[in-house]
C-alpha cells in the first residue's frame, strides 16, 4: 500500500478532501464577512445563523413544499438575502454612526434570537437532508474514492468564490462598490445611491452564508447549532487572512481548511484547535493578517 | 451674593450625600436580602454581578470588548473546584487557585489580543477562549462532559462553615463588595485615567507617551483576575464546574448584563445581572429557550438604549440633580 509520511494514501487523501470540503465553505463565509466588512464595517456575527438559515431552508422547502435540490439552490439564498436586507434596513442601519463593535453586538443578538427559535420549533438535534439524485453515488479516481456531491462542493463553490470575486473586480457594480468602502460621502455625491448599495451588499452576504447552508444540507445535518459552531472558526479564518482583501478571504479559507483537515491525519486531537493555533502564530508574525491592511 | 454661594455649596454637597444614601440603601439592602429571598438565588447575582463589573473594567474603562471572559470565569471555576477537591486545600486558597489562574489564562490570551484592535481584539478573544474551550472538553482534570461535581465548600479560614448556606451567603457578599471595591479603587487611580484616555483616544495616549500595550494587557489581566474572583466564588456555591461556564454563550451573557446595566457605569452590572438571571431563573422551568429573550434584549439595547438601565438613569434629570456623572462616547 502507497504511504506518504507513514500514513496510508488513501487516508491521507480522504482527510485532505474532507479539508478542502470545510475549506470551500469557510471560504465562502469568509468572503461574505469580509464583503459586508469592507462596505459596512459590521461584523456580521449573524452569519452563522443565516447559513443555517440556508440550510434550513432547503430543509424546509423539500419536506413542506416538495421543493428539490437544484431551485433550491437559487431560492434559500434568494429568501435569506431578502430577509438580511430587510434587517439591514430596518435596524442594522441605525448603527453605521456607531462605534463598530455595536454592530456586532447587534448581530450577535440577531443570530441568539434566531438560533433560539430554530431551536424551539425544530429541537437540537439534525435534520437529514437527501443528496440530490444527480450527484448521488461516487467515483473510483483510481487512487481514491470521491463521492460525486463532494467534488460538486468543491468546484460549484469555487466557481462562486471566483464569479463574486470577478463582480466585485470588474463589473461597474464592483466599482461602485470599491469605491463606496473607501470613500462612501464622494461616492454619493456622485450620484450614486450608496444606501441602496449598503443595503444590497448586506443582503449578497446573507445570501451567499445562506448557499453555503444549502450546499451543507446534504453533507452535514441540518441543525440549529451548525452556525454558531461554525462562525468562531471563520471568525478565527478572518483574523488570519486579514478582511482588506476579497481574494484573501477566499484563499485563507481553503488554506485553512486543509491545514484541518491534515492534521487530522497526524495529530487528531489537535484538529479541531489548530486554525486558533495558526491564528495566535500569524498574530505574532503579522499581526494585519496574512492578506490583512492595518485598519 | 451670599445666597449664590450658598445654593453653589448645596450643589457640591448634595450630591455625595444622595451618593452616600444610595450606597448605604444597597449595602442594607444586600445585607437583609436573604431574610427574603432563596440564598442560591443571591449568590448567582452576586457571582455574576462581580463576573460583570470585572469585565465591564475592560469594556467600560478602557474600550476593549472581550468576546472571550467565559474562559476566565469558567477556567477559574475549574482551578478553583479541582484544588479544593482533589487537593483538599481550603475555600479561600482554593479561590486563590483560581484567581492566579484566571490572571495567568488572562496574560496568555491578552499577549495575543492586544496586537489587534476594535472588531478585530473581539473575534481574537473569542476564538481563543474557544480554543481553551476546547481544552477543557478534552482534558483530564475537567472531567469532560461531567463536569468536577460535588466540590466541598470546606470551612472558611478553618472555622467558618461554608455549607450553611447564611454562612456561605455573608462570604460571598463580602467578596462581592471587596471585588467591587477594588474595582473601583483601580478606576479612580491614576492608572484609572490614563486606561479611560486609551478608551477615549488610543492614539493621543500613545502620542502622550504612554506604553498603551503594556496598560492595556494590564487591564486585561485584572479584569480576567477579577473575572477568577467570581467564577472561583461560583464554583463554591453550586459546588460544581462544568463546560457551561467555559462556552462562548457566558462570554456573550455577560456582555448583555453589562450592556444591559450601563457600559462604564461601576453598579450598572449589578442590575444587568440581577435582571438576566431574574430572567434565566424565570424561564428555566418553561420549554422556552431563554437565548430567543436574551438575543432580543441585546437587539433592544443597541437599537433603543446603549446606556443602559443605569446609564439612562443617570443622564435623566433626576440623576444629573442626584449628581450621578456618566460621560461615555456612544
Amino acid at each position: 500500500m502507497t504511504t506518504i509520511f507513514g500514513i496510508p494514501l488513501q487516508a491521507f487523501l480522504g482527510q485532505l478532501l474532507i479539508g478542502l470540503i470545510n475549506g470551500s465553505f469557510y471560504a465562502l463565509l469568509s468572503l461574505g464577512l469580509a464583503i459586508i466588512f469592507g462596505l459596512l464595517r459590521v461584523i456580521n456575527f449573524a452569519h452563522g445563523a443565516q447559513y443555517m438559515l440556508g440550510a434550513f431552508a432547503a430543509w424546509l422547502l423539500l419536506s413542506h413544499f416538495g421543493i428539490g435540490y437544484w431551485p433550491t439552490l437559487i431560492l434559500a439564498p434568494l429568501l435569506v438575502g431578502l430577509l438580511g436586507a430587510a434587517v439591514e434596513r430596518t435596524m442594522l442601519r441605525r448603527l453605521y454612526t456607531l462605534d463598530p463593535l455595536y454592530g456586532l453586538l447587534f448581530t450577535f443578538g440577531l443570530a441568539l434570537t434566531v438560533e433560539g427559535t430554530f431551536r424551539y420549533l425544530y429541537g437540537a438535534s439534525g435534520q437529514p437532508y437527501a443528496t440530490p439524485a444527480l450527484l448521488a453515488g461516487g467515483t473510483n479516481l483510481g487512487f481514491m474514492f470521491l463521492p460525486i456531491y463532494r467534488g460538486w462542493v468543491i468546484a460549484f463553490s469555487l466557481a462562486v468564490c471566483l464569479g463574486t470575486w470577478l463582480i466585485i473586480e470588474k463589473t461597474k457594480l464592483g466599482s461602485y462598490l470599491r469605491a463606496a468602502t473607501e470613500n462612501p460621502v464622494l461616492v454619493q455625491s456622485f450620484g450614486i445611491n450608496v444606501p441602496f448599495l449598503l443595503t444590497l451588499t448586506y443582503g449578497l452576504g446573507a445570501a451567499l452564508a445562506a448557499l453555503a447552508g444549502v450546499l451543507a444540507a446534504p453533507i452535514y445535518q441540518v441543525s440549529p447549532l451548525m452556525g454558531s459552531n461554525i462562525i468562531i472558526i471563520v471568525f478565527a479564518v478572518v483574523v488570519v487572512g486579514g478582511m482588506g482583501s476579497i481574494m484573501g478571504a477566499i484563499i485563507t479559507g481553503y488554506m485553512l481548511g486543509v491545514a484541518e483537515g491534515l492534521t487530522k491525519v497526524f495529530y487528531p486531537e489537535a484538529s479541531n484547535i489548530v486554525i486558533f493555533v495558526i491564528m495566535a502564530i500569524v498574530l505574532l508574525i503579522r499581526p494585519a493578517g496574512l492578506f490583512g491592511r492595518d485598519a | 451674593m451670599t445666597l449664590t454661594l450658598e445654593l453653589e455649596k448645596q450643589k457640591e454637597r448634595s450630591p455625595v450625600v444622595a451618593q452616600t444614601i444610595f450606597l448605604g440603601a444597597g449595602l442594607a439592602l444586600l445585607l437583609l436580602a436573604p431574610l427574603f429571598f432563596y440564598p442560591v438565588f443571591l449568590m448567582k447575582i452576586l457571582c455574576f454581578a462581580l463576573f460583570a463589573c470585572a469585565f465591564n473594567l475592560l469594556l467600560g474603562y478602557t474600550g476593549l470588548l472581550s468576546f472571550g471572559h467565559a474562559a476566565f470565569f469558567g477556567g477559574a471555576a475549574y482551578f478553583t473546584a479541582h484544588a479544593v477537591k482533589e487537593w483538599g486545600v481550603p475555600p479561600e486558597l482554593g479561590i486563590l487557585v483560581g484567581v492566579i489562574g484566571a490572571a495567568l489564562l488572562g496574560a496568555v490570551i491578552g499577549f495575543f489580543a492586544i496586537r489587534r484592535q476594535g472588531i478585530y481584539f473581539a473575534m481574537i478573544t473569542l476564538a481563543l477562549a474557544q480554543m481553551f474551550y476546547f481544552f477543557c472538553l478534552q482534558a483530564e482534570f475537567t472531567h469532560g462532559e461531567d463536569g468536577i461535581q460535588s466540590v466541598p465548600r470546606g470551612h472558611l479560614f478553618g472555622f467558618v462553615d461554608l455549607s450553611q448556606s447564611t454562612n456561605m451567603y455573608y462570604f460571598v457578599l463580602a467578596v462581592f463588595v471587596i471585588g467591587i471595591g477594588i474595582i473601583w479603587r483601580i478606576i479612580n487611580s491614576p492608572f484609572g485615567m490614563i486606561l479611560k484616555s486609551i478608551r477615549e483616544n488610543e492614539t493621543r495616549a500613545i502620542s502622550l507617551g504612554y506604553s498603551v500595550r503594556n496598560y492595556k494587557l494590564a487591564a486585561f489581566v485584572m479584569s480576567a483576575a477579577l473575572t477568577g474572583l467570581a467564577g472561583g466564588v461560583k464554583a463554591l456555591v453550586f459546588q460544581f464546574a462544568t463546560l457551561t461556564d467555559v462556552g462562548w454563550q457566558m462570554s456573550g451573557e455577560v456582555i448583555l448584563m453589562t450592556l444591559l446595566g450601563g457600559i462604564g457605569t461601576l453598579i450598572g452590572p449589578l442590575f444587568g445581572a440581577g435582571l438576566v438571571v431574574t430572567l434565566q431563573n424565570y424561564l428555566a422551568t418553561s420549554e422556552f429557550p431563554v437565548t430567543i429573550i436574551t438575543g432580543l434584549v441585546f437587539m433592544a439595547c443597541v437599537l433603543l438604549f446603549r446606556r443602559g438601565i443605569v446609564g439612562e438613569f443617570y443622564n435623566s434629570r433626576l440623576g444629573r440633580r442626584l449628581g450621578f456623572e456618566h460621560r461615555h462616547k456612544h
